[in-house]
């Protein structure tokens, strides 16, 4: 199957300034295409070639296994943002999140030092674990939480190119406003 | 016979390795180096950069080199003196560190390589590149790749290719012959964790905060660039030295 680049469901000046329409033309336009692009090259006349992007996440490796995953969590990253994101998750999220964290200003810091502290290229991820407990982890490259069947909620993405043109070498403030356009609902609804 | 000959190179390389015949002068040599070069020892602290922010416009901007310099390399600094603060490891080299690294912790290993390699790779880049390589080097790279295009070639795909951030080197083996290899994040070919272990003559920094502002996606056009800013005598230099 050929894949392709998702739709965005805002504009690309919507989540402005916590992130650049410019970071969006590039990080979008650009590398999130070029995955797409690279996966339907390398998947031709392999056994992925007609394969569900989960698929070819799950079972494949090298630059096959690193494109697709790179489209699932660029996927999975924009989607979790609205122009009217932002605030405190409310409902059956909430109550999970302060059962495992204490607090949502707990599970804020954890979660940001884990974006903060992933060295080199990687993600920040909120993931459900197998007991169904809540976890914080950090994964480098394009390593994704689904190969290890864990179950994802919300990732931020850590890639220099994510946030160096709005905030170049400042990664903690690119993730202290990556909370003011979280969609708390798209992160319900994943549970 | 075997003995071990500690070279320092630049303010930087410094690697021990074996060789069968060992002559004086050349001891002599590698000491007068040694003691003319500044050892990179605890507390580490941000070296000269040697030209203008804005001197290698416009393959690399005054921009970029500002942050490069002044806020990603000095954060390695003041992050790997405060991983070694109270530890033994005080006492040694940033080189001995690094030719242990398995040994330390990861912030060590990220952070002493931070700094190793940053400091290294400012004396790479100069205004007034002389294009190609000479002498010495020159010959040991078409021996080694066949061409300076060929070589130029196989570095380029070393820093295209390597996934996510890290680095390109040219560097010399033991056995004194030149490879190409990349490492990631803040790895070089010093460190014992090294798939390809030797003492690196050049370098390229592929992480997206040496490109992003003036290339964005388009790392081929900052590799690209890079070859018009390389310090071939600083190269040639080190070269020479090694063998
Ligand atoms: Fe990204
Ligand atoms: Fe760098």
């Amino acid at each position: 199957m050929i894949h392709q680049l998702p739709a965005l469901k805002f504009d690309l000046d919507a989540l402005a300034p916590v992130i650049s329409k410019q970071t969006l033309e590039f990080h979008y336009g650009k590398h999130h295409q070029a995955y797409v692009n690279n996966l339907n090259n390398l998947i031709k006349e392999t056994k992925f070639e007609n394969s569900t992007l989960e698929t070819i996440v799950k079972e494949a490796d090298g630059g096959i296994f690193n494109n697709a995953a790179q489209i699932w969590n660029h996927t999975f990253y924009f989607e979790a943002f609205s122009k009217n994101g932002g605030g405190e998750p409310s409902g059956k999220i909430a109550a999970l999140i302060a059962d495992n964290f204490g607090s949502f200003a707990d599970f804020k810091e954890k979660f940001a030092k884990a974006a903060v502290t992933q060295f080199g290229s990687g993600w920040a991820w909120l993931v459900v674990k197998a007991d169904g407990k809540l976890d914080i982890i950090q994964t480098s490259n394009a390593a994704c939480p689904i190969k290890d069947g864990l179950k994802p909620l919300l990732t931020c993405d850590v890639w220099e190119h994510a946030y160096y043109l709005d905030y170049q070498n400042r990664r903690p403030d690119y993730v202290e406003a990556f909370w003011k356009i979280v969609d708390w609902k798209v992160v319900e609804n994943r549970l | 016979m075997k003995i071990i000959i500690v070279t320092l190179f630049g303010i930087l390389i410094f690697s021990s390795f074996q060789v069968n015949n060992f002559k004086s002068n050349n001891k002599n040599k590698m000491e007068t180096l040694t003691i003319s070069e500044t050892k990179l020892v605890y507390p580490y602290s941000l070296p000269e950069l040697g030209y203008a922010y804005d001197a290698l416009e416009p393959y690399i901007d005054k921009a970029t080199m500002e942050i490069h310099f002044s806020k990603h390399h000095a954060a390695y600094i003041t992050n790997l003196n405060n991983a070694l603060k109270g530890t033994d490891a005080e006492k040694l080299s940033l080189l001995e560190i690094i030719s242990n690294i398995s040994k330390y912790p990861v912030a060590v290993r990220n952070n002493g390589g931070g700094h190793f390699n940053h400091s290294l790779f400012w004396q790479m880049l100069t205004p007034k590149s002389s294009g190609a390589p000479k002498g010495k080097l020159a010959d040991a790279i078409n021996s080694a790749f066949g061409s300076f295009e060929k070589f130029k070639e196989e570095f380029d795909n070393a820093a295209k290719t390597r996934f996510g951030s890290g680095w390109a080197w040219l560097s010399v083996d033991s056995n004194g012959k030149l490879f190409v290899s990349s490492t990631p994040n803040q790895d070089n070919p010093l460190m014992d964790v090294a798939d390809k272990k030797g003492t690196p003559v050049l370098c390229l920094d592929v992480w997206e905060h040496a490109y992003y502002l003036k290339y964005q996606n388009r790392r081929p056009d900052y590799v690209s660039a890079f070859w018009s800013v390389v310090n071939w005598s600083e190269v040639e230099k080190r070269y020479e030295e090694f063998i």
